[in-house]
């Protein structure tokens, strides 16, 4: 089956297979790496993708779902620059392995899109589907309510 | 005393520039753009062929017979895999493993067959259709009932297997390493102690959950070339550990070459060898073809090393003033299947098991013991976090029942400089008492805070932690470090980067020795052909030994700098000083000399020749104050560990009582870094070490089915902290007391952040509602239970 995405600005017209999974088409046939494969089950979160800007696990997400619908991962973000967040997730070490930082990156991206003035209790929450296994998540929370306050500390 | 080493590393710099500042992460803008490449990111071209593993089913068995023919004719097979085809041996120390399971599986997940196929799907179809016949043995799930005398033997060879010199197997029984420590004369101290306190401790298995899965790619090319990229602590001791159990297939080290690119998180469970020798192994068979191996979510949770368990039996003496007289320590350890690199867990626990405290009269017995579970092996903590559960826990009752404050009780016994250590050495500079003063002031110790819940209560908890590097003794780091025409550098070595920020702490020891800001530094992750030799990044000690290998190298560089000067303009080498990159003279003023002019082409001579030429420097470190041979019988008579790291752990609980859940409010925790050469990256240390510990006790629980077979191989099922499980306030302190031969006096603190967080958590517990839980982890329904109990007893 032939689908059509937008994946970071730019235009696929791609041959998948019905059983084909997001995560392995934007990896394997794309090339986009950053969505990682961590558990295969939407438990960890490392898959994290925007669709049409909301974010979803693309390790639960068949290929053939995505027909005319807009992808956006942390790639295409840093594409020009980095953003204010991305900033921020340096200057408060808010990584430390990396794994599970472009798939963070993309929950808090939607985070404060969404709502410009979270509590930490938002933040706890809207990062709560992506797992983390190094910094402790307190300078990812720290960085994310940093970029809500413009970067003031 | 005071012990003394014989290298003196450069610690006498007061004016550091670089070293103790948060310089910003180098492999930060890689990491945060998601240009890092981890291993399963790399691309490998249409000739990729991937690997799926067969596993055993039961926990004990014989293998009857292998039926391959199916899988060998399905679609997209390339070639299938048996122990038929590597009967070799291996082990980190101490061998014990083949690459595929010979004539018999010692637990459920162990890898019996592989298929290699075109695509990943026809790999796993593949694997399904190997039809493996087993003659099921009853199977040893805990470390007592293996130790019992009639105990079936799971490795009936255990007495010709060949093991590092400090490791004492008992033939004929399931006992593979027994670390013995015998000093003072525990029995009159026990006889004369005011009071002793006996009781046991239970600590199950953990899984370490990188969230990277271990994956790696091989390749044997026509040339006989074999190449590994694997997600990896270990690069140079996996390149010796393929070698070496390969070698009767005519590799070479030469002929073996290990890349790592970053890792997706490691906690011990990507060190040494496990699933990588697979991949290595099925290469070789299907020459030319890159060979993909990765392990599923599952497999990470059963089919590499797990976090051993152990049953502490402990004794303790201490006189009516609060000294500790005496300590017995018990250790059963619960080592799985195979314990090539877990019995090394067992020794390290057995030289430390007293804890951060000074005590003369000493018996410990730390028994590795084969069990039918999956492989026991490193952890972040390497079996100091198993041990303090109970010695921490140990402390605050004995410390109650003589009526002392369990802070005083840590203080008054605290080991400090010179103290004599259980084997005999003495113990290096150490800020302990600074620590436990500095968080019990952190979390207000000895004022009671009420809740306003009435369902609630607040609880305090305080404990210690030590831990010593564990390895070889001659375990050793290297660098090599090179000058570019700008006056940038290249630096490669071989530890890795897991997140802890070693690249960035290794530039920060460069630049603050070079003058040349971090930023126009790289420093690159290992491969076995271009990088020098690292033993492992382990143990937390990177920073301390590949640290002063980078040290060593830099003053090198700096000395063949000096040397061009003093050629060309005759100044004494030492009148000459490095600047904002640049080299100056105490005797000339006006002389400067910026390094970019110079480090690539030299400097031309009034002549017009050319003197000097690329500025290129090595630097290695071995500790040679250390060594592992000891009496079997009282462990003394060496020096095994180079240098202990301390510190102190303290939380605020609110418990509550209906439901037993537990939240923590405040947690303080300080370690003695010696002198943090980016005291940001020892606060993520700090933040998310001791989130891994609270997670131990608070939420980690592994369970295994009568068979032996894990029931909860998943993050849904075993559960992992989530942004929302963490404490409202982390307090990072650091302790700074330097390590004499540490870069800049550092010392590693890695794994130390996690060590103490289980016994914090049941002394607060305790604190709280009068309710001590003996057995990991305090889940609430233990706590809720415990106190349900209490209420209607």
């Amino acid at each position: 089956m032939e689908v059509t995405v937008k994946v970071n600005g730019e235009r696929w017209d791609i041959d998948v297979a019905p059983a084909d999974v997001l995560l392995d088409v934007l990896r394997e046939r794309i090339g986009v790496k950053s969505p990682k494969i961590g558990c295969e089950r939407g438990d960890c979160g490392s898959c994290t993708i925007l669709l049409d800007g909301k974010t979803v696990r693309s390790c639960l997400v068949l290929a053939v779902e995505v027909d005319g619908q807009e992808i956006t991962t942390v790639e295409g973000i840093s594409y020009e620059s980095l953003s204010q967040l991305q900033n921020l997730f340096l200057s408060n070490n808010a990584f430390q392995c990396g794994f599970c930082a472009p798939a963070i990156v993309l929950s808090a991206t939607e985070l404060l899109d969404n709502n410009p003035n979270p509590t930490r209790h938002d933040v706890q929450e809207a990062l709560a589907g992506n797992l983390c296994r190094c910094t402790g998540y307190e300078p990812i929370i720290e960085a994310v309510l940093a970029a809500a306050r413009g970067g003031a500390k | 005393m005071t012990t003394t080493f014989p290298f003196e590393a450069e610690t006498d710099s007061d004016e550091l520039k670089t070293v103790g500042t948060g310089a910003v992460r180098i492999d930060g803008l890689d990491k945060i753009s998601g240009a890092a490449e981890f291993v399963d990111d790399m691309d490998f071209g249409p000739g990729l062929l991937h690997a799926a593993i067969v596993e055993s089913p039961h926990a004990y068995a014989r293998i009857v017979s292998i039926d391959t023919t199916e899988a060998e004719n399905a679609k997209g097979v390339v070639r299938v895999v048996t122990g038929k085809d590597f009967p070799y041996k291996f082990g980190m120390y101490m061998e014990d493993r083949y690459i595929f399971a010979q004539d018999h599986v010692r637990f459920v997940g162990e890898q019996v067959a592989g298929v290699i196929a075109r695509s990943h799907r026809e790999a796993v179809q593949a694997a399904k259709l190997i039809k493996v016949e087993y003659e099921v043995l009853e199977p040893l799930l805990d470390p007592k009932s293996a130790v019992a005398d009639d105990a079936d033997l799971i490795h009936p060879d255990l007495g010709s297997y060949t093991h590092v010199p400090w490791f004492f197997p008992k033939a004929d029984t399931n006992i593979a390493h027994w670390r013995k420590i015998r000093k003072g004369d525990t029995e009159t101290a026990f006889a004369e102690a005011d009071f002793v306190l006996e009781d046991t401790y239970t600590v199950p298995r953990y899984a370490h959950c990188a969230i990277e899965p271990h994956v790696t790619v091989s390749k044997l090319d026509h040339a006989d070339r074999l190449t590994v990229w694997t997600a990896s602590q270990s690069p140079h001791t996996q390149r010796h550990l393929f070698a070496e159990a390969l070698a009767p297939l005519g590799f070479t080290h030469k002929d073996v070459r290990v890349i790592t690119p970053y890792v997706g998180g490691g906690f011990g469970g990507k060190a040494g060898v496990s699933m990588e020798i697979l991949g290595a192994a099925m290469a070789t068979l299907v020459k030319g073809r890159p060979v993909k191996l990765r392990f599923t979510r599952e497999q990470e949770f059963y089919n590499t090393y797990q976090r051993q368990g152990v049953v502490a039996e402990l004794k303790i003496g201490v006189m009516n003033d609060g000294t500790i007289t005496a300590v017995e320590h018990k250790l059963y350890w619960d080592a799985g299947a195979y314990v090539e690199y877990g019995a090394n867990v067992v020794n390290a626990a057995g030289l430390s098991a007293t804890g951060p405290y000074r005590v003369p009269n000493i018996s410990n017995d730390s028994l590795c013991i084969y069990t039918n579970l999956p492989p026991g092996g490193p952890y972040r903590g390497f079996g100091y976090s198993e041990f303090h559960f109970g010695l921490e826990s140990h402390m605050d009752r004995i410390a109650e029942a003589i009526g002392m404050d369990p802070v005083e009780f840590r203080r008054k016994n605290a080991i400090v400089e010179g103290d004599e250590l259980s084997y005999g050495a003495h113990m290096n500079p150490s800020g302990m008492i600074e620590a436990i003063d500095r968080v019990a002031e952190a979390i207000n110790w000895g004022v009671e805070e009420e809740s306003e819940n009435p369902n609630t209560v607040i609880g305090k908890g305080v404990a210690c932690f030590w831990k010593a590097p564990a390895m070889p003794p001659n375990a050793s780091s290297a660098s090599f470090l090179k000058f570019n025409e700008d006056g940038s550098i290249n630096i490669t070595v071989s530890g890795m980067e897991l997140g802890q920020g070693y690249l960035t702490v290794m530039a920060q020891i460069a630049s603050e020795i070079l003058t040349v800001p971090v930023e126009k530094i790289r420093v690159e992750t290992p491969d076995t052909d271009r990088n020098p030799y690292e033993w492992q990044t382990v143990a937390s000690h990177v920073t301390w030994s590949s640290g002063l290998a980078v040290e060593k190298a830099a003053v090198e560089a700096r000395a063949k700098i000096f040397d061009v000067i003093h050629q060309v303009y005759g100044y004494e080498d030492d009148s000459l000083y490095l600047e904002n990159e640049a080299v100056r003279c105490t005797t000339d003023p006006e002389f400067v000399k910026p390094l970019r002019d110079f480090v690539i082409d030299g400097i031309q001579t009034e002549e017009g020749t050319w003197r000097g030429g690329p500025i290129i420097a090595s630097g290695k470190f071995m500790p040679e104050f250390t060594n592992a041979n000891s009496d079997p019988e009282t462990g003394q008579g060496g020096h095994p560990n180079v240098h202990y790291t301390v510190g102190c752990t303290g939380v605020v609980a609110e418990i509550d009582k209906d439901t037993g859940r537990v939240w923590v409010r405040k947690a303080a925790l300080a370690v003695d870094a010696g002198r943090a050469i980016n005291p940001d990256l020892v606060k993520g240390q700090i933040v998310g070490g001791l989130v891994q510990g609270l997670a131990t006790v608070l939420y980690e629980d592994m369970r295994f089915d009568e068979g032996g077979k894990m029931l909860n191989p998943n993050f849904t099922d075993y559960k992992i902290p989530t942004a929302f499980d963490i404490p409202d306030e982390v307090i990072p302190i650091i302790v700074e007391v330097p390590q004499p031969d540490g870069p800049f006096g550092a010392r590693g603190v890695g794994e130390h952040t996690m060590i103490a967080a289980a016994p914090v958590i049941a002394n607060a517990v305790y604190n709280a509602l009068g309710i001590r839980i003996k057995s990991m982890p305090v889940t609430q329904e233990k706590i809720a239970m415990s106190y349900l109990e209490t209420r209607s007893g």
